[in-house]
């Protein structure tokens, strides 16, 4: 390290993080709000530490004269730290969902004297955030520093800039996360983050985006493999879903509220674009680049069909980015508009289903190990979701079905079991096959309790999906019924009254939830505490 | 004509023609005789590079990659 900071980089670096320091000092003085004050508190403590850090490396003279090796092999260590951001980050997501669902369920949990930072309304898009960004973000990025590296056989590119990619992000969701409990928000659902969150965002993500390319493009296979392609298609997209819903005009450079650049309807489009394609490109094309390594490899045997993979890959891009409109139904986009987006809505189940399928006839000829493997059990059980969910939200975008579910807890519902079920459940598959790989162990350190871990995840979700059917297609009903005159027969908080048993069902299924989420963090730390491993030997290549 | 009009001409006639004309051929290639023996090739890529060696790169000799060791 002390050799990339002989004489001028090193000094460069210095006055770089010293001017970051310093400016983010002088924010702090001029800050119009909390929220902000705190952020440039906390860069400029992070800029001082690495420039203290920075200094204590710096060679005294000339430092060593000679390059240090070239590293060879896979650079995991981003990895193994992304494996355990993602755990940590889970648990910390599904505590905060928890504890909302019981807010709803007893209000008084909006306790007094925390007002205003720890109401439902601060609590809820840090929830939304810590569970897609910082749970589903981490394992992205963490699985797909893995799954490119052995299916390219390349070490990653950029040298440490995979290690900036995976502090930045946690500084990014640490900045996000406490500007929302001190009042910082856009008010736009899943891009919530104000400006200068968005624009660190940004550079995180072209970082990151560098670097997966870079391996791709050192690779030593002739092909691409399809889940590098998926991984790809999420990161390319990502960035610009991101760019374009976060144009926005900061009231002050000292404060952290800004303005948006659309205004009306083309904002909502703008958001619901985004919004939807979160879904279809974060939460599902990059989890689906998850599927088409660890699936296989768990089950030692390749996927299905290769042919049918490709034909996923473009139908679902093709697809996917049209969807947006049907989120504003019977709003004041035009007409056209909705249905462009429903129709694309209904086509794509077709790629969803393919996908699931070639997925699940990977398994053809190794069924068995759905009984045997709880890993196996957990990616089976993840693509069940996945088959589930995408039938559920085709169906949800038909004009007439909206009409019914928008704006109750159905669309909760149909939101968890995708990211319960698919999202998590892939992801602790995933997590359950990495930990023993890059710790080198043999296995996990308890396998009946991942099968613990399985069943009161895939019990919690019943609780959850089910309740939420039942309360979201009662408070439907309930508000379109009509008495013999044409007068609604229920107030707003007749359907609240009536809502309140499945809402204890559904934090019940939440808390199941946590529990095994808990417990897989138990086993991970067994598994690489565990004193009888033996130690993973590197063994230099060429 | 006005600029939306013309946009919204262009999106439902040509760029919709080509945009199918793409995915439709996208299809095709992948059904193209002589795929097989590449897709099965592709597909077991997943198997090939556990262990911790990469084959080595051909470059010019003194390319130092400036980089970190592992944790």
């Amino acid at each position: 390290m002390s050799y990339y900071l002989r004489g001028p980089s090193g000094y460069a670096l210095l006055a770089a993080l010293g001017l970051i320091a310093l400016a983010s000092a002088i924010a702090a003085n001029f800050a119009r709000d909390l929220a902000y004050l705190v952020h440039a508190l906390l860069i400029m403590a992070v800029a001082a530490g690495l420039f203290v850090a920075t200094m204590r490396a710096m060679p005294v003279d000339d430092g060593p004269a000679v390059a240090p090796p070239r590293p060879t092999g896979y650079m995991d260590g981003p990895i193994r730290y992304g494996v355990i951001a993602t755990a940590f980050w889970g648990v910390v997501g599904f505590l905060a969902g928890t504890y909302i669902a019981f807010q709803l369920a007893f209000p008084a949990l909006n306790i007094e004297w925390a007002q205003p930072y720890a109401n439902f309304g601060r609590l809820r898009p840090l929830h939304t955030s810590a569970v897609i960004f910082a749970f589903g973000g981490n394992a992205l990025i963490a699985t797909s520093f893995y799954v490119v590296q052995r299916t390219s056989a390349a070490r990653l590119w950029g040298g440490p800039a995979a290690w900036f990619v995976f502090w930045g992000y946690q500084l990014f969701i640490v900045l996000a996360a406490t500007g929302y409990l001190l009042g910082a928000t856009q008010s736009k659902e899943y891009a919530e983050p104000e400006w200068y969150v968005d624009i660190w965002l940004t550079i995180v993500w072209l970082t990151y985006l560098a670097v997966f390319m870079g391996t791709i493009i050192n690779r030593r296979e002739r092909h691409i493999y399809v889940a590098n392609w998926f991984y790809l298609a999420f990161i390319v997209t990502v960035a610009m879903l991101h760019v374009v819903n976060n144009l926005s005009i900061p009231v002050s450079i000292f404060g952290s509220k800004s303005v948006q650049v659309f205004a009306g309807v083309q904002d909502a489009m703008t958001q619901w674009w985004y919004g939807h394609n979160a879904v279809g490109f974060f939460l599902t094309a990059g989890f689906l680049g998850m599927m088409y390594y660890f699936v296989p490899k768990q089950a030692g045997r390749p996927v299905y069909s290769y042919k049918l993979s490709i034909i996923h890959f473009w139908a679902l891009i093709f697809l996917y980015i049209w969807a947006g409109p049907h989120h504003l139904h019977y709003t004041a986009l035009p007409d056209w508009a909705a249905t462009l987006g429903m129709v694309f809505s209904i086509i794509l189940w077709m790629p969803s289903w393919g996908g699931m399928i070639n997925g699940l006839m990977t398994l053809q000829g190794a069924w068995d190990k759905i009984r045997t493997d709880p890993i196996i059990r957990m990616f089976v059980a993840s693509l069940a979701f996945y088959g589930m969910s995408t039938f559920e939200g085709p169906m949800m975008s038909i004009r007439a079905v909206n009409s019914l579910s928008h704006y109750t807890d159905w669309t909760i519902g149909h939101v968890h079991s995708g990211a319960l079920g698919w999202n998590g459940m892939i992801t602790f598959g995933a997590l359950y096959f990495l930990t023993p790989k890059l710790w080198g162990r043999k296995q996990m350190y308890s396998m009946s309790a991942i099968n613990a871990h399985f069943w009161l995840a895939t019990i919690g979700i019943v609780l959850y999906a089910s309740s939420m059917w039942v309360t979201g297609i009662m408070e439907g009903l309930m508000w379109r019924e009509v008495d013999a005159n044409g007068f609604l027969v229920n107030s707003f908080a007749d359907t609240v009254d009536a809502k309140f048993p499945m809402y204890v069902v559904r934090a019940v299924g939440g808390a199941l939830y946590v529990a095994g989420g808990i417990i897989m963090v138990w086993n991970m730390w067994m598994t690489i505490r565990d004193p009888r491993a033996v130690a993973v030997v590197a063994t230099p290549a060429e | 004509m006005e600029t939306y009009s013309f946009l919204r001409y262009l999106a439902d006639s040509w760029v919709l023609l080509i945009l199918t004309g793409i995915f439709l051929g996208v299809i095709v290639w992948a059904f193209r005789p002589g795929s097989r023996a590449m897709h099965d090739d592709a597909a077991a890529v997943p198997f090939r590079h556990d262990d911790d060696t990469i084959p080595p790169r051909h470059r010019a000799t003194g390319d130092v990659t400036k980089g970190q060791p592992d944790v």
